[in-house]
């Protein structure tokens, strides 16, 4: 169950991406709805963050291309944004909310140039739409976790991109948190912007997304939530790991192998 | 060539003495070097080497004598007192753990340098020596300094084979080694005293800059020969030695050659070179692994073009000129032709005045070719949902890897199929 | 811990230097173990990445053994090299004020290393005042770097530059390994005792600033090595942070946690 969309804003083609020459992820044939809430879900390494890295050029493809609204990503890297996991970075890193937020503008500023007045007023609007202003000169190491999340993804607003990739906003946050944070997400879908989001809880989903992926080392479905949200498709997802594929994994990396032959 | 037969025969005793002072000393902090770096705490040795410093001034300052006993008490004391407070400021506060040993380094060995200039400017002559501390002097490594840092040597050396199965367990899983109930805790305290052994002894040798060296490079060349912990243990005790040997060797010849530095280029050396040529994990075999991986791929791909041109006609064996092979694929001719004749020396094929035949052994191995190619473009079609247009590019790679046990496997999973996903048959 | 390892690499750039220009002319020598600094980066990812060696072991590696070069390299033009192993630990800063710089009628500007170190100071700050943004953004979350187009490798590479020209620039003062403390200890100390980046850069300096002013005098009482002696009171003054900082500090920690 895999469907295609006509004029995708993500069109991923033929996509395997690999750590040491072992595939994680293998041939990811996929095309992602403008205007919509994507959900990225599997099982623990099943390969989700390795999947929205690998299409934002984070992390090297060994086959396959990506082009993001029919561009490649180089094109485009000022629309596009990212909101990594929360355990990525220091949170004590000396820094203060405004000053994390306020670098959602660098992209645009360009070298040497310091954030003007406008770029600081951005960077506010952005905190008071997760309902953080009050806290824009507290220190991020004096936040909770759900605050740290929502100091993200402010940053990530500030940015103003048109797509908006998200590393399991979700995981070990507050109800609260959770509630705002997909209102916003609905907000800004609204107003015409694609969110992709990597999602480990299958109960919420189906009330989330309204396009959701399935992914285990491989594409298993991609399509409207009601539809891939079946208890098959489900069972291939989670139902246990492909041997075969990653003992051929295994081996590749083993023998230094290439994964694709080099074209003669 | 003269000096070279004469330092070997050891003929001169103080030569003997600086060669087994050398030997011992490199070869123990190299034993205990591969713990430290496997534990991935390469670094703390050269936070303890700093750190002595300050140690031995103490200790000379207090008692006034240059005994070594007195000597490599202070420096233990201190050595030890460091990686404490690396510990204990890591764990307390948010200075990370580089930082934290970069600062208790550099500060002990500021307090140190302070100190041996105050000991130097205050003209006590009893003094003179001290700094052989900061480079080490291999050479005059006699008497009485001699037995002492060769007694501790070899007792580092059998507490190592006693704790051997231990520390192994130590350096392996930690949790695992806590949850039957082995004492971590203490095991980490040996390890961390013998760390602060080795530093003290082997500091003689080569100096405080450079003692980093003596615990991590022996350990991490040795580490490329091989995948077992012991033979890891003797190897690099060997180039350690052999180091040491070498380092005695340049002392004797150019006296006015820093001896220290020579032992660390030598281990270092040898280090590059076995990250280059050691079998396996070094950088050329894994060159060579993959040039092999290319000939097996060309010479499998030009089997399979003899039996798939045989498919059409369900005739395997006739003659095929070489335009007649490149046609289905692209190879470049010279390459296709050097190709043909190892398969020819290898027997799957024979030479024809108009071309080149399949051998009975040449049809089965093609036959196995595209026998997999297929098997896995069905594997990928069925169990990952690819488009059976996009399945080709995996299989031309995957085909060349498949072990005869993982075929089994696919055909099992796959049901024993009869066709792929184009819908010709699987050979 | 690159930093340090850099700090010793820079060496046999100095060597190498020196013998090429037969002087001590700092230009040379800061492009030398400029080239060196970055070169050690290069290696220390080679290793790791290329020969699979582990991160740690490939910076003790590397920077062992070009140390040993570099000492190696001294000894063996010990004639023309008017450098010394002793310096090269611990350098001598109290014969700054006796290399002055002369033009050729006999004008003296001073000691030559302040304007060396002057001139390095300047271009740092330069530095960090037109990078800081690239540098922050690089240093606190490297991955939303690269999306949004900043190369992380530049900037790292660029910032191992600076740590290099620094490193040169204070060596004939206070040596290789000293050199560490100056530039890992009022960091470490400022990061106790503030939360903000700003700050932090502004404390460390004025904590440098201290250090060398109470070394000094430290090292006059004692009759010791000023570095030696500043690089004690770097020591000194992040304890006193350790246990006293109002935010973080140890003491506070414990009454706070017996208060609740």
């Amino acid at each position: 169950m895999i469907l295609h969309v006509d004029n995708p804003v993500v069109e991923v083609h033929d996509l395997t991406v690999s750590y040491d020459r072992k595939p994680v992820l293998w041939g990811v044939d996929l095309t992602l709805p403008a205007g919509s809430l994507v959900g990225v879900i599997g099982p623990n390494g099943a390969g989700k963050s390795t999947l929205i890295k690998a299409i934002m050029d984070l992390l090297p493809a060994s086959s396959g291309y990506v082009r993001i609204f029919d561009e490649p990503i180089k094109q485009v890297r000022n629309r596009i944004s990212y909101v990594p996991q929360r355990e990525s970075v220091d949170w004590d890193f000396p820094a203060s909310v405004f000053d994390v937020v306020l670098m959602g503008r660098y992209g645009n500023l360009g070298l040497f140039n310091r954030p003007r007045k406008a770029d600081k007023d951005a960077a506010m609007q952005a905190l008071e739409k997760v309902g953080m202003q009050s806290f824009a000169n507290r220190q991020i190491s004096q936040l909770s976790g759900g605050q740290q999340q929502r100091v993200f993804l402010a940053r990530a607003l500030a940015q103003n991109a048109d797509i908006y990739f998200m590393d399991e906003p979700f995981a070990g946050v507050d109800i609260a948190t959770e509630t705002a944070i997909i209102e916003l997400l609905r907000t800004m879908r609204a107003q015409g912007k694609t969110v992709i989001v990597v999602h480990h809880d299958l109960q919420s989903a189906g009330e989330y997304f309204d396009w959701t992926v399935l992914l285990n080392m491989r594409l298993v479905a991609s399509g409207p939530t009601e539809q891939v949200l079946t208890q098959e498709l489900l069972e291939q997802t989670y139902g246990g790991k492909l041997t075969v594929l990653s003992k051929v994994g295994d081996l590749l990396r083993k023998q230094e192998f290439p994964t694709r032959e080099r074209k003669s | 060539m003269k000096e070279f037969l004469e330092f070997f025969s050891f003929a001169d005793a103080n030569i003997r003495y600086v060669t087994i002072g050398s030997v011992l000393l490199a070869s123990s902090s190299a034993v205990v070097g591969c713990f430290t770096l496997l534990r991935k705490r390469a670094l703390v040795g050269d936070a303890v080497a700093h750190s002595v410093l300050p140690g031995v001034c103490l200790a000379f300052i207090v008692s006034g004598t240059k005994n070594p006993l007195i000597l490599l008490f202070g420096a233990f004391v201190t050595g030890w007192l460091s990686l404490i407070l690396i510990d204990y400021i890591t764990s307390r506060s948010r200075i990370k753990e580089d930082t934290a040993i970069g600062l208790v380094l550099s500060v002990f060995f500021g307090i140190g340098i302070l100190l041996l200039t105050s000991i130097q400017h205050s003209g006590n002559a009893a003094q003179s020596g001290l700094d052989k501390f900061l480079f080490g002097k291999a050479a005059s490594l006699v008497g009485e300094d001699l037995i002492v840092f060769g007694a501790v040597a070899v007792l580092l050396l059998i507490t190592t084979i006693l704790f051997y199965k231990e520390l192994k367990l130590l350096c392996f899983d930690v949790t695992f080694a806590k949850s039957i109930g082995f004492p971590v805790r203490s095991l980490e305290l040996l390890l961390t005293t013998l760390t602060v052994f080795a530093v003290v002894v082997g500091i003689q040798a080569v100096g405080v800059v450079l003692m980093a060296a003596m615990l991590i490079t022996p350990a991490a060349a040795a580490r490329f020969w091989t995948e077992r912990l012991g033979v890891m243990l003797a190897l690099a005790a060997v180039i350690g030695a052999f180091s040491g040997i070498s380092g005695a060797f340049v002392s004797y010849t150019a006296p006015a050659m820093p001896t220290g530095p020579w032992i660390v280029l030598i281990v270092s050396m040898v280090a590059i070179l076995s990250f280059a040529f050691a079998p396996k994990r070094g950088w050329v075999a894994r060159m060579l692994r993959r040039r092999h991986n290319k000939i097996q791929i060309l010479e499998e791909n030009l089997l399979k073009l003899f039996y798939q041109l045989g498919e059409q006609h369900e005739d395997y064996f006739s003659n095929r000129t070489l335009d007649n092979i490149l046609t289905r694929r692209n190879i470049p001719k010279t390459q296709a032709l050097n190709g043909l004749s190892k398969l020819k020396r290898q027997g799957y094929i024979q030479r024809h005045p108009d071309g080149w035949a399949l051998t009975r052994e040449g049809e089965i191995r093609g036959k196995r070719v595209v026998r997999l190619h297929r098997l896995w473009e069905l594997y990928l079609t069925q169990y990952l949902q690819l488009a059976s247009d996009h399945v080709h590019e995996d299989a031309e790679t995957i085909e060349h890897i498949i072990t005869p046990e993982l075929e089994q496997k696919l055909m099992e999973e796959l049901n024993y199929p009869a066709l792929d996903p184009h819908h010709t048959k699987i050979p | 811990m690159v930093g340090d390892a850099i700090s010793h690499a820079v060496l046999p750039g100095i060597v190498i230097a020196f013998l090429f220009t037969g002087s001590r002319d700092s230009i040379p020598m800061i492009i030398g173990a400029g080239l060196l600094g970055v070169l050690t980066t290069f290696l220390i990812e080679f290793f790791h990445r290329y020969a699979r060696v582990q991160a740690d072991a490939s910076i003790g590696i590397t920077f062992t053994w070009l140390f040993a070069i570099g000492i190696i390299l001294i000894s063996v033009f010990a004639g023309q090299v008017d450098l010394d192993q002793d310096c090269v630990l611990y350098g001598e800063i109290a014969y700054v004020p006796l290399d002055l710089w002369l033009t050729e009628n006999g004008l003296s500007f001073g000691p030559q290393t302040i304007w060396t170190l002057g001139f390095v100071t300047i271009l740092i700050i330069a530095f960090i005042t037109f990078g800081y943004k690239e540098l922050f953004l690089t240093a606190f979350d490297p991955g939303y770097a690269a999306v949004i187009g900043i190369s992380t490798t530049l900037w790292y590479y660029l910032l191992m530059t600076a740590v290099s020209l620094t490193t040169v620039a204070s060596f004939e003062s206070v040596g290789a390994i000293l050199v560490v403390a100056f530039l890992v200890g009022p960091p470490a100390t400022a990061y106790l005792l503030t939360d903000n980046f700003k700050t932090m850069l502004v404390l460390s300096v004025i904590i440098g600033i201290i250090a060398s002013i109470v070394g000094y005098y430290l090292a006059y009482w004692l009759d010791g090595s000023i570095a030696g002696a500043i690089a004690t009171v770097t020591g000194l003054q992040f304890a006193l942070a350790f246990l006293f900082s109002p935010t973080h500090g140890q003491l506070f920690k414990r009454k706070r946690t017996i208060a609740v």
